[in-house]
Formats: C-alpha cells, structure tokens, sequence
C-alpha cells in the first residue's frame, strides 16, 4: 500500500517537474520582452498573448474555432485509422492483399498530404469534406504501416498455441493476431493524431475560414501577431490534452502492457 | 463425467518417420526413422541433446508442423479433443487473463456458458490458481504461468498431453513441486503423455519409459524402461541406488553421443 501511494506521490512530483522548463521559458520571454528586446508589435510578451487568449475566448470567437478544427481533426483522424487498422491485419493475413497494398502504400506514404490539398478541393470542393478527407489521408498510413508491422511480427509462440487449441481463422484474427498487434497499432495512432493536428491546422491555413489555423493565417496577414500565438498557443494545448487522453485510452484498452 | 478409473489416452503409433529442411548449407536431415509405440495413459519421456529434434518431433505430432514422410497414428477415437500442448514457455497470451486462457481451447470449440465455466473453474483449482483467475500473465510468477498453461491445456481433455521442456525455464524448488503436480494430475487423469526433457532426472522421475534421442541425424538411440511403481516421491527416488543406476546407463549414452556431436562439430 505504502509503496504504491509512494510511487503515485514521486509520479505526480515528476509531472509537477515537468512544468519547470515551460514556465522557466515564459518567464524569461516575458523578462526579455519588457526589458526592451524585440519590437513588441511583432514579438508579443506571454502577458499580452495571454490577454488576447483571455479576450478571444470570452467573445467565443476562439471557442467556435476550436470546436470547428477539433471536429474536422477527429473526424479526419477516424475516418483514416480505421481502415488503416482493417487494411493492416488484412495484410498480415493475407499474402494476396499483401501484395496489392504494399506497393501503393510504399508509393504514397512519402507523398506530403498537404500537396494534394488541390486535387482533394477540386474533387470535395470548400466545404468541411475536404478537410476530413486530407488529414484522414495523413492518419491512414502511419495505422496502416504499425498495424501491418504488429500483425507481422507476433510471437511465434502465440500462433502456435492457437492453431494447436483449436483457433478458427476467425478466432485468429479477432482474438490472437488483433490484440497481438495492438501496441504497435496504438503507436500508429498516436503517430497518426500528430499528424492530423499537423495537417488539419494547415490545411486551414489555405482551404478554410474557419478553425484555428484559419485564426493564424488570418491574423498573420492581418499583422495581429499577439492573436496569432493564440492560436499556436490553443494548436500546442490541444495536442497536450489529446494526447494525455489518448494514453488513458491506452492504458485502458492495453492493460497487459507493462507501465513504465 | 469422470468415472473411476479414468479411461486411458490414446495409443500412438509412429512410422518410419523423417523430416528434412531445406537450409542454406544444404539438406538437413533433423529427424530420421523414428518408430515408436506409446502405449494408451502411457508417460512417455525423450531425452536427448540440444538441436537432437526432439521439439520437431512434438511439432510434428501436435501437427504444427508435417513430416517429409512416414506416418503417424493417434487413435483418439472417443475423445473430442486429440491433443494439447505445452509450450517450453508458458504462452499465455498476454492480453487475456488466466481465465480466459485457460478457456481459450474450450472458446475455439464452442463450449460455452455454464459448462465453460465449470471446466475452467475446475482446471483452475486442479493447478491451484483459483485465486488468480483474474489475473494477467504479466502479473504472475514463472511458475504460475507455467500452471496456467498445465490447466489451458488438461481443461480441453485431450487425448494425448504433449510438453515441449515445460518446466525448464523454472528454478529448482518450483520445477520439483510442479513435477509432483503433474504426475498427480497424470495418475488421476489417465491421459497419455509425451513429454520432452534434456534432464535425465526429469525424466527418470517422471516417465513409464524414456526414449533417448541422438543430434545428426535426429535418431532414437535406446528405449529405456522405467521401473519404478506410482506414486513416485522425488526425493526418496533420486536417493535410491536403482535411480543412480538407470541415471549412469542413461547418461552413458548421452555422453557418447554428446561427445560425437562435438566431435563432428569440430571436424566440420
């Protein structure tokens, strides 16, 4: 009992630690700002952005776009991991389709998804579709390539003991290679959410009028570099929250996995 | 369902059996002419060096993998299930708990419901993990996983119980008393067993008869009979003097044979 109130008491101290260094880093930004360093209408303090933050949330401007960018995010995010799961165990049962996807997947992986940004508006048009198709051409390879690697390569010893028990295809595949390849199709998915933050907030940049990125490029051309950072700013804290969720989920979901 | 005295396993016959890979230095030769007969409730041991084929020859009639020729005969007429193995380590699968390993070979053959459970809670009392059923495989010892695995694969009633080097990887204390457990559940059971070992004690203390196997080509080399009466006690036999007999004679040809080996090796 001790031991482990102990451990949960150094894990919260680390967490507690690991706000050292961005708050250090603020503190000496807002330090240099005011001291003179800097033109200030081009290079914001952390205290002027943090208003604008304040000010933008209260008139709900800044809540309407994250909304907008989380919606087309997640959408984009599912809609390309699921059959990037699918796809990925297919390919490790099947040499067939093994040998129809590899090739395709080798060749588009590498293409960057943002350079397809015109092809996807002219066939989706402006509307929300466009965005979820991009980012959920982004997420789709990063699952696919993990889910494929884990199926791949479980144990031998597991697929042994299935066959000799008595596992049907079926059964090897929803009880036995699945959940043998779901640490590596969770760190698929969470390359995958990266990147559809990565790719969502871009293309907002060019292809929306609404959303997060749309608030950076829009303020950039506006020169309104403190509501800029906002929205840097709100992009970064969405990251951090989806991603300590998305471990939750793991934890959940991966409970044989050993915590570190 | 289990009736006094427990019916016997199946019978094995085995055939002029080879198996040969196809390798990068050309054709290897891992099993040649095995002919054996394994009685029905039989224990049945082979003993013999490491790379001598004795896992293939598992593999083989667990049917995970096909000889290149000769036959095989499991006459498991009456039995639904044939044949269950145990692996050298444990493979528990990971992301299920005791229970539902211990059920898995019951889950692919469509028990069910009220019988599952009744099978898997007695199997799970038969190797005393009851109280674990909950349990991960990460959250055991070695030992326990290794019970986990006895109870996967007795819960299906097999015919035929095959153990590729079960207790190997375990320390001294916990093999013993797992050895002790299995020769009780045998002798309840009346199942017949083929069990893998390269430890002559291991095999002395638990078999009927013990086969010794020879590396390059693999061969049965003698078949040894085991004399003495169940229930063994581990202890009072290894002290016996008939014990360190049969353990000389058993070692006696391992040795010459592990010394061919090396002798080979170097000249190769």
């Amino acid at each position: 009992m001790s031991g482990k109130s102990q451990a949960a008491k150094n894990l919260r101290q680390e967490r507690l630690l690991y706000l050292l260094s961005p708050i250090g880093l603020l503190v000496l930004w807002e330090i240099a700002i005011r001291a003179g360093l800097g033109d200030r209408r081009f290079v914001p303090a952390p205290s002027d952005i943090a208003e604008r933050f304040w000010a933008l949330c209260l008139s709900g401007e800044l809540l309407w776009d994250t909304v907008v960018t989380l919606w087309r995010i997640i959408a984009g995010f599912l809609v390309g991991a699921i059959p990037g799961i699918a796809i990925g165990l297919c390919m490790a049962m099947w040499r067939g389709v093994r040998i129809i996807v590899d090739p395709l997947v080798a060749a588009l992986f590498p293409v960057p998804k943002l350079a397809l940004m015109p092809l996807i508006l002219l066939a989706f048009g402006f509307g929300e579709t466009s965005k979820i198709v991009v980012v959920a051409i982004g997420a789709f390879f990063p699952v696919i390539v993990n889910t494929y690697a884990g199926a791949a390569n479980i144990e031998k010893i597991y697929i042994d003991v299935a066959r000799n028990y008595g596992a049907s295809p079926s059964v090897m595949f929803t009880r036995v290679v699945f959940f043998g390849a779901l640490p590596l199709i969770f760190a698929g998915l969470r390359v995958a959410l990266a990147i559809s933050f990565i790719i969502g907030t871009a293309a907002e940049f060019v292809a929306a009028k609404s959303g997060i990125g749309y608030l950076i490029w829009s303020s950039w051309e506006l020169l309104q570099v403190d509501a800029m950072f906002v929205g840097i700013v709100t992009i970064g804290l969405l990251g951090v929250i989806t991603s300590t969720m998305f471990f939750e989920v793991e934890r959940i979901v991966i409970p044989w996995k050993v915590q570190q | 369902m289990a009736s006094e005295p427990p019916r016997k396993g199946a019978k094995i016959e085995i055939a002029n059996l080879s198996k040969t890979f196809e390798a990068m230095s050309g054709t290897v030769h891992a099993l040649t002419d095995i002919n054996l007969s394994i009685g029905a409730g039989e224990f049945f041991c082979i003993v013999g060096p490491s790379g001598c084929g004795k896992s293939t020859l598992l593999r083989i009639l667990a049917g995970l993998e096909r000889q290149t020729s000769g036959t095989i005969e499991i006459d498991s007429a009456g039995w639904k299930v044939e044949n269950a193995m145990v692996f050298q380590e444990s493979g528990l699968f990971p992301w299920m708990t005791v229970e539902e390993n211990v059920g898995f070979g019951l889950m692919t053959r469509g028990v069910r419901g009220s019988e599952k459970s009744d099978r898997v809670e007695a199997a799970l009392k038969l190797v005393g993990l009851t109280q674990f059923r909950r349990h991960f495989p990460h959250q055991l010892s070695g030992g326990m996983r290794q019970r986990g695995a006895i109870a996967r694969a007795f819960v299906t009633d097999p015919a035929v119980l095959f153990m590729d080097e079960p207790f190997a990887a375990l320390d001294a204390q916990n093999r013993t008393i797992l050895q002790e457990e299995l020769v009780r559940i045998w002798e309840t059971t009346g199942k017949t067993v083929v069990y893998i070992t390269h430890s002559i004690d291991e095999a002395l203390f638990l078999g009927d008869r013990t086969a010794i196997m020879t590396a390059h080509p693999g061969r049965i080399k003698e078949i040894i009979d085991v004399p003495f009466p169940h229930p063994r006690n581990l202890m009072e036999l290894t002290t016996s003097s008939s014990f360190g007999d049969l353990k000389l004679k058993i070692w006696r040809v391992l040795e010459e044979e592990v010394n061919r080996a090396r002798a080979s090796e170097d000249g190769a």
